[in-house]
């Protein structure tokens, strides 16, 4: 072993290397490997919570599913409800209707009854009085027995 | 070698000489094979002897390559390992560009390819780092990065066969080459050499000197044994970026040993020949777990050493 100046050589020539790796290799790759190591991380958290909203969509999307089940059944029970209320009142209505026409038809059947009746027995009371004048024509005198003429009729 | 003038009489002798020549030329082959290509000046009247056996007395200092020990020894310090550096600052530089490539076309989408490998790396450097490194400190992961695979791409080179490339270069002229930078102790000493200052640095920055001294002088025993406690400290601190060399030089110096040692076996006959291959083969997946591991350890130390120099003690 013989030292001579390669030794100063080397020395110059390790701090030139180590400087220059120090300055324009280590920073760079390691710069790219830290923010590559925070992008997959970054990538990965955000898979994770693209992963928590998806199946909190999915809840949602269930209780919203079964809301509008709830609401549709309770919808079509109101709607059936309505229908047989509907249905309920209309028959009230026809009934009432019925009822009020039936009264209005007996009312008139009563009323023409009544004026058939008048009518009869005005005629009736006529036929009997000019029955009784032409059985009486010579004896009754019709001023004298007016009254009795006008009693008759009211009772017939 | 074997003809150096040295009359000949009896075959007993020859035989000897032989033996001792086709000894030579294996220690000749295997000193050849860790001779840095070393450039530096050789002093005036320094000899040198060439390959002919001829002998040229330098006249003035001369810069140039090294021939042989004795010249790397006879330049001293001011001289250079041109192999050693040329592979280490090739091998550092593509390691710069292949990452910085892909730091430069890092997206946060989906990784493909280089950028895949670069971050699966630096992904791992920054897991060891946070695992052993307890403070705040940017320098430490991208030193650790770059501790990691330049050491890494340098023990790498042991895995090309040892001849290739030094063959190569001895076509092109150039009488030695060392692929394997970092079984070169100036390699691996400069690398912990520069961490321990850094470890210095921080103790100091952190503790303050007064924290660092009292930390190195008043433990493990009470504070009157401080000579002990100094001594003990401070072969400790000084061990740390000698084992840090040690271990990776010698690892990788032991290993380029045994690759060259299996090399040798090349030139004995074709049967030798086909067993030395599958030995190399079976040492060099044996020593892909070696280069690895000796990168890893290497790194792995550095960040404790520097979480250390961080860390308050009482």
């Amino acid at each position: 072993m013989n030292f001579n100046a390669t030794l100063i050589g080397q020395s110059i020539t390790f701090i030139f290397f180590v400087w220059f790796c120090m300055k324009f290799v280590w920073p760079p790759i390691m710069n790219a490997l830290e923010t590559r190591k925070k992008q997959i991380a970054d990538g990965l958290a955000a898979a994770d919570r693209g992963k928590h909203e998806l199946e909190l969509a999915a809840k949602k999307a269930g209780d919203n599913m079964r809301d509008a089940k709830a609401q549709a059944a309770e919808v079509i029970a109101q709607a059936e409800k309505r229908a047989a209320q509907i249905i309920e009142e209309a028959k009230l209505a026809a009934k009432e209707e019925g009822d009020r026409q039936l009264a209005a038809a007996q009312a008139n059947i009563a009323q023409e009854t009544n004026r058939a009746r008048e009518s009869l027995r005005e005629q009736v009371a006529g036929l009997a009085v000019a029955g009784a004048e032409k059985i009486l024509r010579r004896e009754v005198n019709a001023q004298t027995h007016a009254d009795l003429l006008g009693q008759l009729k009211a009772e017939l | 070698m074997g003809t150096r003038g040295v009359s000949i009489q009896n075959p007993l002798i020859e035989d000897l000489i032989t033996m001792a020549t086709e000894y030579a030329s294996s220690g000749e082959y295997i000193k050849h094979h860790l001779q840095n290509l070393t450039y530096g000046q050789l002093p005036p009247g320094f000899e040198r002897h060439d390959a002919h056996g001829n002998v040229e007395v330098l006249q003035q200092a001369t810069w140039t390559f090294a021939h042989g020990a004795e010249e790397v020894k006879a330049m001293g310090f001011w001289s250079i390992n041109v192999d050693s550096m040329l592979f280490s600052i090739g091998l550092g530089l593509i390691f710069l560009f292949l990452f910085r490539m892909a730091a430069k076309k890092a997206t946060t989408g989906v990784p493909s390819g280089l950028q895949n490998f670069v971050e699966w790396v630096v992904e791992f450097i920054d897991t060891s780092v946070r695992g052993s490194f307890s403070h705040r400190n940017a320098l430490v992961a991208p030193l650790a990065l770059t501790v990691f695979i330049w050491i890494f791409l340098m023990n790498l080179m042991d895995l090309i066969p040892v001849d290739w490339l030094p063959y190569a270069a001895s076509l092109a002229g150039v009488p030695y080459f060392k692929v394997v930078p970092s079984t070169d102790p100036n390699v691996t000493f400069g690398l912990s050499l520069s961490i321990f200052f850094l470890v210095l640095y921080y103790s100091v920055k952190m503790k303050g000197a007064g924290g660092f001294f009292s930390e190195l002088a008043f433990q493990p025993f009470p504070k009157f044994l401080f000579p002990v406690n100094l001594l003990l400290e401070g072969v400790g601190l000084i061990a740390k970026p000698i084992s840090l060399a040690l271990r990776l030089f010698g690892n990788m110096y032991a290993g380029e040993m045994i690759f060259i040692l299996i090399a040798l076996m090349f030139g004995g006959g074709w049967i030798l020949a086909v067993f030395g291959g599958a030995l190399q083969w079976a040492w060099a997946v044996f020593h892909i777990l070696i280069i690895t591991l000796q990168a890893f350890i290497f790194m792995t130390l550095t960040i404790v050493y520097l979480d250390m120099a961080h860390a308050e003690h009482h």
